[in-house]
């Protein structure tokens, strides 16, 4: 398995996350396309890391994502709860309070 | 006790304080506080007197003066207060009569709804009086005679509800200052040319030539001014008869014993002033006074008025004495007649509260309902009229002697005796008219008259004491040479000295002092004197017995002699068409000058601020449109086109986080094609 493989891999998981947070209006499904952005992310990592660099920087950095993804999530679902509680949806839309 | 003589006007004026402020709830709406006040005054005075009575100097003089006003050393004026004979005479006068207006006052002011005011006002006008007596500069006199006016003012108005009442103290008020300007000029021009202000300097001032000739002359026409317009003399006599519109106490108190007496009191204190030329002036004007008055109370039918013309009439006499050259006359005239005048007031107010009425021809045959005040009132009658044994025809007597003695020495003033003369039986005449028509007869209205009664004690006492010092030996012990009065207040020295006098008249101020006096003169004063006694008794019996033979015997009938003189009768009704005079000449000229001067402030000063405003206007426009086209417009510019932009910016700004997705990825697409090819 070559580098060019992994590399189509990662973006078409790319290109799926995007699409993903253009099209849905879920805030769950935007926060599960940002997942799949940096998964992709995560790959592109790893494969560099391994075909190209020689040095193990690159899964520490993968890993230090997968970290980061989690608390974003832990976060953002708890933000999504208290959205959810206040206006009774979790439409991105409807979150337009704070527009002028 | 005449160390402190000053108190005696700060009585009533504290007395005036404590009624204006809690008066009304006082007990007895404090008619006390004032009574005590000048009663207390009285008792000082009388205490005074005594004292000045007991040292018996013709000279005795108290004096005392401390700075009051100092500016710059440059005007200075003092306070103080000048106690001789005739201020000793003056506040018994005053405080006398006033204590017993007081007294009265309790009687017939009864259940007015503002007693405690009147009481204050009575005090006020006692205090400016006693402080005019008690002045001893021009400067505090006039203070003192203003304030006179306005006490004056507000007694006269008391009623002010009546609109008759309230014409009456305007009147008062503006006739009154009228004289007093001519007052303010006059002591003006002898502070001008002394640069002082007491009287004894002004006259030491006058004695050493600083001011002589016509402009002393005018400076005391000026001051004697003063005196036409308090004391009611002819031509600003008009306001005393309309002033009766007040409570009758208070005619009795201003217009027969204080204030009228307070001009003949001032031409008294500044007697050295006069020139021989002012002298004859105030003696014709006082002739005048005497004479019309006189001749206009004989037709009047109102009781109050009457008196009033007999009031100017008898003030005519003491001004005329004074001008003649009888200043003790003048002077002891003013103090008889105080006390006489005082008694037929009172008494008219007696007569007024029984009938309920002024017109002399609705009484009749009262005699028989009050005594007392019949009594009084004919003793007082007497006493106007010149009866021998009472203190009118005493001091009426000395009058008509300086009139007699001055009409020797000058023959061409002669015609003065014989009016004064012919006046006098006239007193007696219209006097008795009024009491044979108020007491004796068939009473005219029986319905008023079965109504009358006798007064209550406090108005009939004070009509006793006041009839009883009507007699002449409060005066004069019968039979004696002179009076006491005579030998207290000695005519005081000229302090025009004869070389300053106008050269012309130098024979009229020829008059040595009376300790000079030659053998010549002594006799002549005698023959005077005898002349003027024989001839006054008789024009009084005259007057007498007139008035008894056409009102009480009906010898003429008086209605028929009006009938025959049409036009004399309604001369005299009319007052001598005084009033109509000044409301033809002064009232509708201010009237018209006021016209004048409104149309001019209408058109030429109201134009000038109308043009003013206009320009204003206009420009004011010009610089509108500036600012609205030009400040505003750049304002507004800056404003819209920050607007504008926003709003073009705004539409950026979705706040929809796909667009800025969106925009994101084609921005890196069009990064990447960019970077490709």
């Amino acid at each position: 398995m070559g580098l060019d493989k992994l590399l189509v891999i990662s973006a078409a998981l790319f290109c799926c996350g995007l699409y993903a947070i253009l099209t849905r209006r879920n805030a769950v499904a935007v926060l599960m396309g940002v997942e799949l952005i940096l998964n992709a992310a995560n790959i592109n990592f790893v494969a560099f890391s391994h075909y190209v660099s020689r040095v193990i920087g690159g899964q520490i950095f993968a890993v230090f994502v997968i970290v980061l993804a989690a608390a974003e999530a832990a976060v953002a679902l708890a933000i999504f709860l208290r959205m959810y509680a206040t206006t009774g949806t979790v439409e991105i839309d409807a979150a337009d309070q704070l527009k002028g | 006790m005449i160390r402190y003589a000053y108190i005696i006007p700060l009585l009533p004026l504290l007395a005036f304080f404590v009624n204006i402020a809690v008066g009304r709830r006082l007990p007895r709406k404090g008619d006390w506080v004032s009574i005590a006040a000048i009663g207390a005054g009285l008792a000082m005075s009388i205490a005074i007197f005594f004292e000045v009575f007991r040292i018996h100097d013709p000279n005795f003089k108290y004096h005392i003066v401390y700075p009051w006003l100092d500016i710059g050393g440059r005007f200075v004026v003092k306070a103080g207060i000048l106690v001789d004979n005739l201020t000793a005479v003056m506040l018994v006068v005053v405080t006398g009569v006033s204590t017993l207006v007081h007294i009265f006052s309790v009687g017939y002011m009864h259940g007015d709804p503002r007693y405690s005011r009147f009481f204050a006002y009575l005090s006020v006008f006692s205090f400016s009086m006693l402080g005019l007596v008690l002045a001893e500069s021009f400067f505090f006199i006039y203070i003192f005679w203003e304030l006179v006016g306005v006490a004056s003012y507000l007694l006269i108005g008391f009623w002010f509800e009546k609109k008759s009442a309230a014409d009456a103290c305007k009147k008062a008020f503006i006739v009154n200052r009228i004289g007093d300007f001519g007052f303010l000029i006059g002591f003006l021009i002898l502070y001008s040319a002394t640069g002082v202000l007491g009287y004894d300097e002004v006259f030491q001032g006058i004695s050493e030539g600083k001011v002589a000739g016509t402009l002393l002359t005018l400076a005391g026409i000026g001051i004697f001014c003063g005196a036409i317009g308090k004391s009611a003399q002819f031509p600003l006599h008009v306001w005393l008869p309309d002033a009766m519109e007040g409570p009758t106490p208070v005619s009795a108190l201003i217009h027969a014993a204080t204030m009228v007496a307070a001009g003949v009191y001032l031409v008294g204190r500044v007697y050295p002033i006069f020139t021989p030329d002012a002298f004859l002036v105030i003696a014709y004007i006082g002739l005048l006074t005497l004479f019309i008055s006189a001749t206009i109370a004989l037709a009047s039918r109102d009781i109050k008025k009457v008196l009033a013309y007999s009031t100017c009439s008898q003030l005519g006499f003491m001004i005329m004495g004074l001008g003649v050259g009888g200043f003790t006359a003048g002077l002891l005239h003013l103090t008889t007649h105080a006390a006489f005048k005082a008694c037929l007031f009172l008494g008219s107010g007696s007569v007024i509260h029984a009938v309920h009425s002024q017109d002399i021809f609705e009484m009749g045959g009262l005699w028989k309902k009050m005594k007392i005040t019949a009594a009084t009132f004919i003793i007082a009658t007497l006493a106007i009229a010149g009866v021998p044994g009472f203190s009118g025809f005493y001091s009426k007597d000395m009058i008509l002697a300086a009139a007699l003695e001055f009409g020797m020495r000058h023959p061409q003033h002669m015609i003065i005796f014989v009016v004064t003369l012919f006046t006098a039986g006239m007193t007696a005449f219209y006097m008795f008219r009024l009491v044979i028509l108020t007491f004796f007869g068939k009473p005219r209205d029986h319905h008023k008259y079965d109504h009358a009664h006798e007064s209550p004690p406090n108005m009939s006492v004070p009509l006793v004491i006041l009839a009883v010092l009507s007699f002449a030996f409060w005066f004069k012990a019968p039979l004696a040479e002179k009076g006491w009065f005579e030998v207290l207040v000695p005519k005081p020295a000229s302090a025009v000295s004869a070389s300053f006098a106008v050269p012309a008249n130098a024979g009229l101020s020829a008059e040595a002092p009376a300790g000079a006096k030659g053998e010549h003169d002594l006799h002549l004063a005698h023959k005077a004197h005898t002349i003027a006694m024989y001839s006054s008794v008789g024009v009084a019996g005259l007057g007498i017995l007139l008035a008894f033979g056409i009102y009480m015997l009906g010898w003429v009938d008086p209605d028929k002699v009006a009938a025959k003189f049409p036009r004399l009768h309604d001369f005299l009704v009319n007052k001598w068409y005084f009033d109509e005079l000044y409301e033809a000449t002064a009232v509708n000229g201010t009237k018209a000058l006021s016209r004048a001067l409104a149309w001019f402030d209408l058109h030429v000063v109201d134009g000038l601020v109308n043009l003013c405003a206009q320009v204003a206007v206009w420009v004011s426009f010009l610089a509108g449109k500036f600012d609205n086209a030009v400040v505003d417009g750049a304002v507004n510019g800056v404003a819209t086109v920050t607007i504008e932009s926003g709003s073009f910016f705004r539409r950026f700004q979705t706040g929809k986080l796909y667009h800025y997705v969106y925009i994101l990825a084609g921005g890196v697409l069009i990064i990447y094609l960019v970077k490709a090819f």
